[in-house]
């Protein structure tokens, strides 16, 4: 059972039913739940959409692209039926606050969903997680027929004439399922190979519908949203960057855990006084800020707020709010090549750039770190990289690229450590069996 | 052979793909789900599975595989009765996910998707399960075990020998074998 933390420092929003029961209807209820969904079907889809531009709430996915604006560009008018799809195929490296989500408030992802389809004026909301979380999957299933039963789902929800349905589906183990297009072809029962656009899914989406795809900490997020109103949400947060994140600590730190801070909360103190600093006193090499597929930051570098601006700036990205901490002691090569490792596994094969692209770094880097590189190589990793960038369908070959591109730029120094002759100074090892 | 007068599927979860079927807007949507289901019941996607499949949703075999080979937790031979996946992702790598690999390796004695002679346990390396804060994490089927270290893998192990009805030194797991080859497609 995943380990609940707390923190003085915590702004509990979307984790406040946390380790509370309220997978349970009754309780969700009993804490608050429901009414949000209530109030947005008195006050009506226009309504909702400026409170959710008005929250600065935005994609918690790792974009970052603000909900409420994206909720506005599904057309009124369709002539096929409309969906509201929620990605919970949460695979990023890094990132487990879906998983907490799903356990403990399967309730107000629900609800969230429901607010999600009022405002676009969708009558089927699909709620989709990654295949490994068969447990939340059965969690979830049963929160819906909860929600069923007491007329919050189906043909006229709360006792009205609006119909709103929502339908489970299990994933079967796909990282690449979590880029919105490739999600939807998964869904329809095919391969997770990413769709072009434009047309953008708000256009033409799932089964050819207007569809609306958030990640499913977002949509938990909405009926808090509209519960406390979009200007206090937007308060907690920084500038055009609203309310909460769960971010997830993770790798070398003391106190690892999910824990729910401000937007813009400062990464340094995120570190050293939430997480309780690295573990075993020892120094800091790096931190990746927002999940696998951003490019890591030095100890220098982390003087700063995270959230989508300024973690921009500082040359990396927020992405899905995973920090991975990575101590002294730690391969920079060998990180990367678990790091690429995954991105070759992953990638679904569709695009050359990332098809040959991670599976050659991963060569020139096995290589690399069993100490048979070559100094042209370092320049070979990078020119690689970077011609893998903005050349793909789906950003499965950015993420895979940038942070390559981060370690080789900043660790220059312990890749030519590795030349041929000298041993790994770390002196481990990556056995990598993952094909 | 027709799925409607003989399935291979228990009549609980012939009955679960019935249902599945209608569920969504069109039919083919049940695919991931329902191989993923069948898959948990028979042990791994046989031809016989697949072909049940895609009569069941309409399409072709053809079209079921080449769905079915896009997805990494679906298999086209059988594993252990218990699949233990070692998630050695950046997370669980920084706190020791290769040592807890190792000794589960040691331990069955098979190394990456392999499966022991009994049949009981099979092993896999496998990509970030989504308990990076609890690392290192595995799953074992569907059950996660996290915050662990090498020294749980014995204890882990002989919980589910525990499970199976086999001694807790492995030596004689008949038991498991002779059910597996007792089960017969339900008529």
């Amino acid at each position: 059972m995943p380990r609940l933390v707390s923190h003085p420092e915590e702004v509990k929003i979307v984790t406040r039913r946390f380790g509370q029961g309220a997978a349970q209807i009754e309780r969700y209820i009993a804490l608050g739940g429901y009414t949000a969904a209530q109030k947005c079907l008195s006050e009506g889809p226009e309504w909702i959409i400026e409170e959710m531009k008005a929250s600065n709430l935005r994609g918690r996915g790792g974009a970052g692209f603000p909900t409420g604006l994206k909720w506005s560009f599904v057309p009124k008018q369709s002539a096929k039926p409309k969906y509201v799809l929620v990605n919970g195929d949460e695979s990023e490296p890094g990132t487990c606050k879906d998983h907490l989500i799903f356990l403990h408030d399967p309730h107000s992802v629900i609800e969230g969903t429901i607010i999600a389809g009022l405002a676009i004026g969708a009558k089927t909301g699909f709620i989709y997680l990654r295949g490994e979380y068969r447990y939340l999957l059965e969690i979830m299933e049963k929160a819906v027929a909860e929600a069923y039963a007491k007329g919050f789902l189906g043909k006229n929800i709360f006792g009205t004439q609006t119909e709103f349905q929502i339908i489970t589906q299990s994933g079967a183990g796909a990282y690449e399922v979590g880029e919105e297009s490739a999600l939807m072809e998964s869904v329809e029962g095919k391969r997770g190979v990413p769709r072009i656009k434009p047309p953008f899914p708000a256009v033409v989406g799932l089964y050819g519908g207007p569809t609306v795809i958030n990640n499913a900490e977002t949509i938990a997020t909405v009926p808090h949203v509209i519960s406390m109103g979009a200007a206090a949400y937007a308060a907690v947060g920084s500038q055009r960057n609203g309310g909460t994140r769960l971010f997830g600590l993770s790798g070398h730190v003391e106190r690892p855990g999910v824990y729910e801070l401000p937007m813009g909360y400062n990464l340094k103190k995120m570190i050293y006084d939430v997480g309780g600093g690295v573990r075993g006193g020892r120094g800091l090499k790096a931190v990746v800020p927002g999940g696998c597929s951003t490019p890591c930051l030095l100890p220098d570098e982390i003087d700063i707020g995270m959230d989508f601006d300024q973690v921009g700036k500082a040359g990396s990205m927020l992405g899905s709010g995973g920090v991975v901490v990575i101590d002294d002691q730690t391969c920079i090569v060998e990180f990367a090549l678990r790091t690429i490792s995954f991105y070759q596994h992953e990638s679904c094969g569709w695009c050359i750039p990332c098809r040959e692209g991670t599976d050659w770094l991963k060569k020139s880097l096995t290589r690399f770190h069993a100490g048979y590189g070559e100094k042209k190589d370092i320049d070979q990793i990078q020119y690689l990289a970077e011609n893998m960038m903005g050349r793909t369908f789906c950003p499965l070959g950015d993420a895979a690229a940038m942070p390559i591109l981060g370690f080789v730029k900043k660790f220059r120094q312990e890749f030519e450590d590795h030349l041929h002759g000298k041993p790994c100074p770390f002196a481990k090892h990556v056995d990598l069996a993952v094909v | 052979m027709n799925f409607e007068t003989m399935s291979l599927f228990s009549p609980k979860l012939a009955a679960r793909f019935d249902a599945l079927v209608l569920k969504y807007p069109v039919r083919r949507s049940a695919l991931v789900p329902m191989l993923l289901y069948a898959q948990d019941e028979i042990g791994y996607l046989s031809d016989a599975v697949i072909a049940e499949v895609a009569e069941r949703i309409g399409i072709t075999q053809l079209d079921v595989r080449n769905v079915a080979t896009y997805y990494s937790m679906l298999r086209f031979k059988p594993a252990g009765r218990y699949n233990v996946q070692v998630c050695t992702n950046i997370s669980c790598m920084l706190r020791g996910a290769y040592d807890v690999y190792e000794r589960f390796q040691e331990e069955l004695g098979i190394g990456h998707k392999g499966v022991t002679a009994d049949g009981l346990f099979s092993l896999e390396e496998v990509e970030c399960i989504g308990a990076c804060c609890w690392a290192p994490a595995i799953q074992v089927n569907y059950e996660f075990h996290d915050e662990l270290n090498a020294e749980h893998v014995p204890g882990i192990l002989a919980g589910y020998r525990g499970k199976a009805g086999v001694p807790s030194d492995g030596s004689s797991s008949l038991g498991w074998k002779a059910q597996a080859e007792a089960k017969v497609p339900h008529a």
